[in-house]
C-alpha cells in the first residue's frame, strides 16, 4: 500500500470510525424512527387507496376530525395569548420571582399526560371540587368538549412562552423604549416593533403547539369518557378502531396524523434553516 | 391597579407599558389552568391520612408499575444517551448527503402522536410483524412484554438526548481537539478523554429529560406493552385503572408520587444545566 500524504485534518475521525459511527445513528434512526413511519402508511394502505378512504370518510371518524380541530382551534391561541404575554412580562420587565415563574411555566412539560388528565378529573368530576354544583347547573365539562379543550391546554401550555422568552430577551427591550420615548401607544408598540420582531419565532412555536394539540392522547383520554362519535378525538378513535381490530381503519386515521407531524417537521425544518436568526438561540443550527 | 400581591410600585418604573397587565394574565391563567388543578391533586389522597396514602402506594401491584416505569425509563435514557450521542456526533460533524433529512426526522417522537407510535411499534414488534417475526426464531418477544415498554420508551426520549447535544457539540471548539493532537493523543483518545468529558453535563442532562419523560409516557407504551398486572403495567395506566374504577385517592397517591418525581427531575435538570453552563 502507498503511503497516502493527502492533508488529514487532527479534528477529523479516521474513515473506519466515521464508518462505524454513521453506520451506528443512520442504522439507528432507520430502525428506530423511519419503519415505524413507513408501516403506519402501508398499513393504511393495506386494502389500497379505497379501504383507506373508506376508512377516513365513517361519520365517527370525521367527527373525531372535527373534535380535534375544534379543540385546537381554542387551545392554540389561548395559550399563543398567553406565551406573548408571558413573555412580554418576563422579557421586557425585572421583577422578584422572575426565575421562579419560568420554572412554573416549564411545569406542565415534565407532567405526565396521565397526570395532566386527572388533575381536571379531580376538579370537575363527580368527586371533585366543582363537579356536583356544576351538575346541578346542567354544565358539562368532563366527558365533553370543555374537559378536552383543558386537557389539551394544560399539555400544550409552555410552547410559545417559552419559544417567546429567551427570543424577546435576547432582542432586549431598547427598540420598543425607543418607540414608547418617541410616543408610540403601547399597542403600537407591539404591533409595529415587537411582532415584526418575533414573528418567525412565533410561527414556529405555534406550529409545534398545534401539532401537539391535535396528537395528544393520553391527557385527553382520561378527560373524554371515550364516547364514539361525540368525545372521541382522532388520537383517541385511533385507539379504539385498533382495540376493535378496525386495522385498517386504526392505520388510516394515523396516517393523516403521521401526515400533519411530516408537514409539521418540514415546516419547522424550514423555518430552523430559513430564519435561523430569528429564532429563539436553542433551535439555530 | 395592583399586580396580584406584589409589592412593587408599578407606576412611571417602567418606561414600556403593560406590566401589570401582562403579568396579571399570565399569573391568573397560570392559576387556573396549572397550579389549582395540581393543588386539587396534591391534597386529595390526604383525605385518606398519612397512612391511607402510605397504604394506596405500597400495595404490590402499585409497586411493581412504579419499579417498572422508572426502571425502564432509567434504562431507555441510558440506551438513548449512547445512540443519540452517536447521533448527535455524527449530524453535528459529518457531512453526508441526506443530512438535513435525517436531522429533521429525529423530531418525529415529540411531533407524531403518542397513539400513532403505540400502534405502529405494536404491530412492527408483535410476533408477526417485520420485526418481530424476525426475533421470533431468538425466542425474543418484544411486544406483549417488558421490552414493549423499553422499546416504546427508547422511541420518545430519543430526541431529547440529540436536541439537546447537538448545539454544545457544535458550539465546542476544535481547538482542545487540536491541542490533544498535537500533544500527541490519538482521534479515539482525543474523543474519550477530551471531548466525552467536556459534554458530560450536557449528556446527562439530554438523559434526564429522556428520563422524565419515559417515566410519564402512556400512550405510546399501552399498545406494545401487553398491560399485566405486576408485570407490564406502567404507574400512568394503573392511574387510568384506578380512575374507571372511581378510586380518586388511590389514582391521587400514584399521581402524587409522579408530580413529586416530576418536581426533583426539574430541580436535577436546573442544577444539571448550571453545572453544564459551568463547564463550557
Amino acid at each position: 500500500m502507498s503511503k497516502s500524504h493527502a492533508f488529514v485534518r487532527p479534528t477529523d475521525d479516521p474513515l473506519w470510525l466515521k464508518a462505524l459511527l454513521g453506520a451506528t445513528a443512520i442504522g439507528f434512526i432507520v430502525l428506530l424512527l423511519l419503519l415505524p413511519l413507513a408501516l403506519v402508511f402501508q398499513e393504511a394502505l393495506a386494502q389500497g387507496l379505497g379501504g383507506f378512504w373508506k376508512a377516513i370518510i365513517d361519520p365517527d371518524t370525521l367527527e373525531s376530525v372535527w373534535l380535534s380541530l375544534a379543540a385546537a382551534a381554542i387551545a392554540v391561541p389561548l395559550n399563543t395569548v398567553f406565551g406573548i404575554a408571558a413573555a412580554w412580562c418576563v422579557a421586557k420587565f425585572d421583577f422578584p420571582g422572575k426565575a421562579f415563574l419560568v420554572t412554573l411555566i416549564d411545569l406542565p412539560f415534565s407532567v405526565s399526560p396521565v397526570v395532566s388528565g386527572l388533575i381536571y378529573v379531580l376538579v370537575f368530576g363527580m368527586q371533585g371540587w366543582l363537579g356536583k354544583s356544576l351538575a346541578a347547573h346542567d354544565v358539562h365539562v368532563l366527558f365533553a368538549l370543555p374537559g378536552i379543550v383543558l386537557a389539551t391546554i394544560f399539555v400544550t401550555f409552555p410552547f410559545v412562552a417559552r419559544e417567546l422568552i429567551p427570543l424577546m430577551q435576547d432582542q432586549g427591550r431598547d427598540e420598543e423604549e425607543a418607540a414608547a420615548t418617541l410616543g408610540a401607544s403601547g399597542l403600537s408598540t407591539f404591533l409595529r416593533i415587537t411582532l415584526p420582531n418575533i414573528k418567525w419565532g412565533l410561527l414556529y412555536s405555534v406550529l409545534l403547539c398545534n401539532a401537539r394539540a391535535l396528537g395528544e392522547f393520553g391527557a385527553v383520554s382520561v378527560v373524554s369518557g371515550h364516547i364514539r362519535g361525540e368525545t372521541n378525538t382522532m388520537p383517541l378513535h385511533v385507539e379504539l378502531l385498533y382495540n376493535n381490530y378496525d386495522y385498517v381503519g386504526a392505520f388510516a386515521v394515523s396516517a393523516l396524523l403521521a401526515m400533519l407531524a411530516v408537514v409539521t417537521l418540514a415546516l419547522k425544518s424550514l423555518l430552523e434553516w430559513r430564519y435561523a436568526d430569528e429564532l429563539a438561540a436553542v433551535h439555530r443550527r | 391597579m395592583s399586580a396580584i400581591g406584589l409589592k412593587i410600585p408599578l407606576r412611571s418604573r417602567h418606561v414600556l407599558p403593560g406590566f401589570s397587565l401582562s403579568l396579571g394574565f399570565t399569573l391568573f391563567y397560570l392559576t387556573g389552568i396549572v397550579l389549582i388543578p395540581l393543588l386539587a391533586l396534591v391534597i386529595r389522597p390526604f383525605e385518606l391520612g398519612w397512612g391511607g396514602f402510605w397504604a394506596a402506594i405500597t400495595t404490590p401491584r402499585v409497586l411493581a408499575s412504579l419499579r417498572l416505569s422508572f426502571g425502564m425509563a432509567l434504562f431507555a435514557a441510558v440506551i438513548d444517551a449512547v445512540f443519540g450521542f452517536v447521533i448527535a456526533w455524527v449530524l453535528v460533524r459529518y457531512r453526508f448527503p441526506g443530512r438535513g433529512v435525517l436531522d429533521a426526522i429525529i423530531d418525529l417522537p415529540f411531533a407524531l402522536p403518542t397513539a400513532v407510535a403505540g400502534i405502529a411499534l405494536s404491530t412492527l414488534y408483535a410476533p408477526n410483524g417485520w420485526l418481530g417475526a424476525l426475533l421470533v426464531p431468538y425466542g425474543i418477544r418484544i411486544a406483549y412484554t417488558p421490552w414493549g415498554v423499553l422499546v416504546a420508551m427508547v422511541f420518545i426520549g430519543l430526541p431529547f438526548i440529540v436536541r439537546t447535544m447537538e448545539p454544545v457539540m457544535s458550539e465546542i471548539g476544535q481547538e482542545v481537539e487540536e491541542a490533544a493532537a498535537t500533544l500527541g493523543a490519538t482521534r479515539v483518545q482525543t474523543i474519550f478523554r477530551v471531548v466525552l468529558p467536556m459534554l458530560t453535563p450536557t449528556l446527562l442532562t439530554g438523559a434526564a429529560m429522556a428520563f422524565a419523560r419515559g417515566v410519564g409516557e402512556y400512550g405510546s407504551i399501552i399498545f406494545i406493552a401487553g398491560n399485566i398486572p405486576g408485570v407490564s403495567e406502567i404507574a400512568p395506566l394503573l392511574i387510568v385503572t384506578k380512575l374507571e374504577q372511581f378510586d380518586y385517592a388511590g389514582a391521587s397517591a400514584i399521581g402524587v408520587v409522579m408530580l413529586g418525581a416530576s418536581f426533583v427531575m426539574l430541580l436535577a435538570l436546573n442544577g444539571l444545566q448550571g453545572w453544564a453552563a459551568k463547564r463550557r
